[in-house]
């Protein structure tokens, strides 16, 4: 008995005096009650969507204001045509439009019953499912506060069509995250315990000592990555396409160029990772911790992005999944091309850029 | 001063350890009196370390038979434990505790009572002269240091036998001769030591000496004994006459 | 070939706050020089300074202040330079553990832009001790056929400087001693060879060895110059109960220092003058010599006892070094 008091109180010393694991004890319940409480949810609020109004009559215009005051919907503009309306979505400006037809108020009016469109972008189906649902019970809660005449319930009912992604199938919304997610683990963690094994092994030194130039043992640790990081790809989209049912329905050399891009930016991070850890295990867990979270957090998968507070957004704009994420699901779900994924690209782009050239500069060749 | 009077603290009678085909230790037979100073020589890879986690009660043995402290090696483990000390080059002491926390964590592991804890503490720290680093971090004492504290506290709980597996490595030539010092205290203790190492000339300072060689013990003698055997002058030539016959070249 | 000049090194230490506590002192203003073609030991145990030494030479690590020069070219300015045209052992031989003998030598061998054939002759003899495990994994080789392979490695490119950290630590005595022959022959094809070591009966088989302890040279000379220096007379004294013999000799009044080397002892005694009479006890000059302590010792129960003058040893010197 006595034995086992001796050991625990030698364990108890072990954690107290090691700060980093302390930091993660500690810090880490505080850092996810904060994220997950205040930042992160499933809650909805402020959903872009736009607002059509063909009718143009005091009933549009009431139930018009009626969801414009509240907090779930951000009506972001007037939309005139459908053509606007199909672009809107396919920009992925809007989550969803609701539209008055020309024939409301006499509808209303005479047979005390009018229809109106809703239509969302189902391509998160769970997001679509609640604003729709929201939409719909804004209606019914103006229905039966509001009376025509002779006291009577109205009965304005919303015809839901669900884009993009009909079933509402949880594919075409987790296909694209896993991907990034899985991509980008991949990369950051095998390039950076391959660059550390090799200094932990000591064959760093040797490698150091030696005509190779330091780029050229950075490109060997990077190229079998990034073959393996490619094969992973296209088996996921077979997969998906076998499987899920989910195939590309743009252009899938855009879509293998920017995966590309994206590889090329985690392979960085991996490279960065590995200039400060000094042992395999805190390397990884440097990959784990760093990558994993922010990615499964901040790419806009599980937790949409508008829905964050500013500051969670701006933070969610540095990771580059984030933006791969949009790219996947422009090209992937939506079928759209270069045109509509320049600026994302771009961004991916210019990412890779520095961080590869801050990697390059900061990778030691000496050891210190 | 070794004893003979009493009986052998350890005995082995054909111990032997087959991993498969492979004959780690084959058939060893020998005893160890109270107090001596017990040197086990032999290269890497020709069994030294198998041998001695049998007689530590950590591995199993294949067949024959040992005694360590008069307890069996295959049924009363957990005494053999209790009464032998270990201390190896590799790992002694918890870096990151300070000197007194080790020899108390030590001490309490081995079921010592706490007012005999402090006594052995207060006792250490003098003998050493390590009275003002008591609070120090143990990764912040020279190796020399580190190896003589390592040393007493691994025969804290006074154990009749103590294992030491190569403990003077890298370690600067006075602070090595002090470490011996310890090992001659001990030993006109009473405790019996069981040292390996690769230092020729710390074979010379052991009542006896085995040389190890492919998993059989190929000499067992008194230093002076063995050079008149061997015709040579010191341990060093002894050792390589043994040792290049080998076949195994170790793992 | 290789020199220094006031090199300074110190580590931060894990000290909080204070910056100066806790620091380590790793090289303490080092200078000296190497000649071409010449076997040189850097001898000291662990914490001399021997590792971080080679690191700065082989250019790894910055000094913080003072100059050094390998084959003529500056550490600092010339560092690629030099990582072209050296050889690099460091410890715990750095070998890719998952790769066979042979994939480690080609590998080596291209990174350096040559191939095993170029050179073969210069490692022959040592490689053809581990050829008959070409195809083995280095992993699973002894810590002797580890050392072979890293030095192979080391020389397939024909270096004009070989740099070995502590090469025979953890290997086993054959092995130590075939490497040693290995260096020598190494040494007869023009090639310079600094080689670091805590075992000091190793140096003796250097050309020049340099005693290092705690960043600061104790001694560079040549090992038979540094023997020559040891001050006063030494004396091996030597009785069947060497454990009694130690308490006994210390014991005596004029015994100055008192180190177990084996199965003798090696004495220095106070007063040199006396050490150096042969008068019996009893008389004033010789109540502390040689003759005194053996006589005091068959009093004391040693009848076998002997006090003989004998050779200093490099062990002896470092260990006087250490104490002044």
């Amino acid at each position: 008995m006595k034995q086992l008091i001796t050991f625990i109180r030698k364990e108890f010393l072990h954690v107290f005096r090691d700060r980093k694991t302390l930091l993660m004890l500690f810090g880490l319940p505080i850092a996810q009650i904060v994220l997950f409480g205040f930042a992160l949810s499933n809650e909805v609020k402020n959903s872009r969507i736009a607002v059509t109004d063909y009718s143009k009559d005091p009933v549009t215009t009431q139930l018009i204001d009626k969801i414009s005051s509240s907090s779930y919907f951000n009506i972001q503009r007037n939309l005139t045509s459908a053509t606007q309306i199909d672009a809107a979505f396919k920009k992925g400006d809007i989550r969803m439009a609701v539209i008055f037809p020309p024939n409301f108020s006499t509808d209303l009016t005479h047979t005390g019953k009018a229809t109106i469109q809703v239509i969302a972008d189902a391509s998160d189906p769970n997001l679509a499912t609640t604003i729709t649902n929201y939409i719909t019970r804004i209606v019914g809660d103006f229905n039966t506060t509001t009376a025509l005449s002779a006291g009577q319930p109205l009965q304005i009912l919303p015809e839901v069509q669900m884009l993009y992604n009909p079933e509402l199938r949880g594919a075409p919304n987790f296909v694209p995250g896993v991907m990034a997610l899985v991509l980008m683990l991949v990369c950051t963690m095998m390039t950076s315990v391959a660059i550390v094994k090799e200094k932990e092994l000591g064959t760093m030194e040797i490698l150091l000592v030696s005509p190779f130039k330091p780029i050229y043992i950075i490109i060997s640790k990077l190229t079998p990555n990034l073959l393996i990081s490619i094969v992973n790809l296209f088996v996921i989209l077979i997969l998906s396409a076998l499987f899920l049912d989910l195939g590309v329905k743009g252009s899938i050399v855009l879509l293998v160029f920017d995966s590309m891009l994206f590889i090329l930016t985690s392979l960085s991070i991996g490279l960065l990772l590995s200039i400060n850890a000094k042992t395999q295990q805190s390397a990884m867990m440097a990959s784990l911790m760093g990558m994993m979270l922010p990615t499964m957090l901040l790419t806009g998968f599980l937790f949409p992005i508008e829905n964050m507070p500013w500051p969670m957004q701006v933070l969610a704009n540095l990771v580059p999944s984030r933006w791969y994420f949009i790219i996947v699901k422009r090209v992937m779900l939506k079928g759209m091309g270069f045109g509509a994924v320049w600026k994302e690209t771009l961004i991916l782009a210019g990412m890779c850029f520095v961080l590869f050239a801050i990697s390059l500069r900061k990778f030691k060749i000496r050891l210190q | 001063m070794s004893s003979t009077t009493s009986p052998p603290v350890i005995t082995t009678d054909k111990l032997t350890k087959r991993f498969g085909q492979f004959i780690a230790a084959n058939e060893l037979t020998f005893k160890v009196a109270k107090g001596e100073i017990f040197g086990f020589l032999g290269a890497n890879g020709a069994g030294k370390t198998t041998a001695m986690r049998m007689l530590c009660g950590l591995l199993k043995p294949s067949s024959g038979k040992a005694t360590i402290a008069g307890f069996d090696v295959y049924t009363q483990t957990e005494k053999i434990k209790r009464s032998i000390g270990y201390m190896s080059q590799k790992f002694s002491l918890y870096d990151d505790l300070t000197v007194s926390e080790n020899i108390r964590f030590y001490a309490g592991i081995y079921g010592m009572s706490r007012p005999k804890i402090k006594e052995k503490t207060t006792q250490l720290l003098q003998e050493l002269q390590l009275e003002k680093e008591a609070k120090t971090l143990v990764s912040e004492l020279p190796l020399g240091w580190k190896q003589k504290l390592a040393f007493s506290v691994s025969i804290v709980h006074d154990p009749d036998i103590v294992f030491l597996d190569e403990p003077t490595g890298g370690v600067d030539p006075v602070t090595r001769r002090q470490f011996w010092d310890l090992i001659y205290h001990a030993s006109d203790r009473g405790v019996t030591v069981f040292v390996t190492t690769h230092y020729m000339d710390e074979a010379e300072y052991c009542n006896r000496v085995s040389i190890m060689v492919d998993g059989v013990i190929a000499a067992l003698d008194s230093p002076t004994r063995l050079k008149q055997q061997f015709g040579r002058d010191n341990m060093e030539d002894v050792f390589y006459e043994l040792a290049r016959k080998a076949t195994r070249k170790g793992d | 070939m290789i020199s220094l000049t006031h090199i300074k090194k110190t580590y931060p230490g894990r000290a909080k706050g204070k910056s100066s506590e806790g620091q380590v002192k790793a090289l303490n203003d080092i200078s000296f020089n190497v000649e071409k073609g010449e076997l040189f030991g850097l001898i000291g145990p662990d914490g001399a300074g021997k590792t971080s030494l080679f690191r700065i030479l082989t250019t790894l690590l910055l000094p913080d202040s003072g100059d050094a020069t390998v084959d003529n070219h500056d550490i600092r300015k010339d560092y690629q330079k030099i990582r072209n045209c050296v050889g690099y052992m460091p410890g715990r031989f750095s070998l890719y553990q998952d790769l066979t003998v042979e994939e480690n030598l080609n590998f080596f061998a291209t990174v350096f832009g040559t191939t095993i054939k170029e050179n073969y002759d210069l490692i022959k003899d040592i490689y053809q001790q581990i050829e008959p495990f070409k195809d083995r994994r280095a992993g699973k080789l002894s810590g002797g056929m580890k050392q072979k392979l890293a030095l192979s490695c080391a020389l397939i490119h024909k270096p004009s400087v070989l740099f070995l950290d502590e090469p025979t630590t953890g290997v086993d005595v054959v092995s130590r001693k075939e490497f040693w022959a290995m260096l020598k022959k190494l040494k007869q094809e023009g090639i310079t060879i600094l080689v670091s070591t805590p075992y000091m009966d190793e140096a003796d088989l250097c050309d020049r060895i340099a005693l290092i302890q705690k960043g600061d040279i104790l001694s560079i000379d040549k090992p038979g110059n540094i023997v020559h220096s040891f001050p006063g007379e030494l004396y091996a004294v030597h009785a069947a109960d060497t454990h009694r013999l130690l308490q006994d000799v210390r014991s005596f009044p004029g015994t100055a220092t008192c180190f177990a080397f084996g199965d003798s002892l090696h004495v220095t005694f106070k007063d040199s003058a006396a050490a150096g009479s042969n008068a019996p006890s009893g008389t004033a000059s010789g109540s502390a010599g040689p003759q005194a302590l053996l006589d005091y010792l068959h009093q004391k129960g040693h009848p076998d006892a002997t006090v003989e003058k004998t050779e200093p040893t490099i062990e002896d010197c470092f260990i006087h070094l250490l104490k002044n």
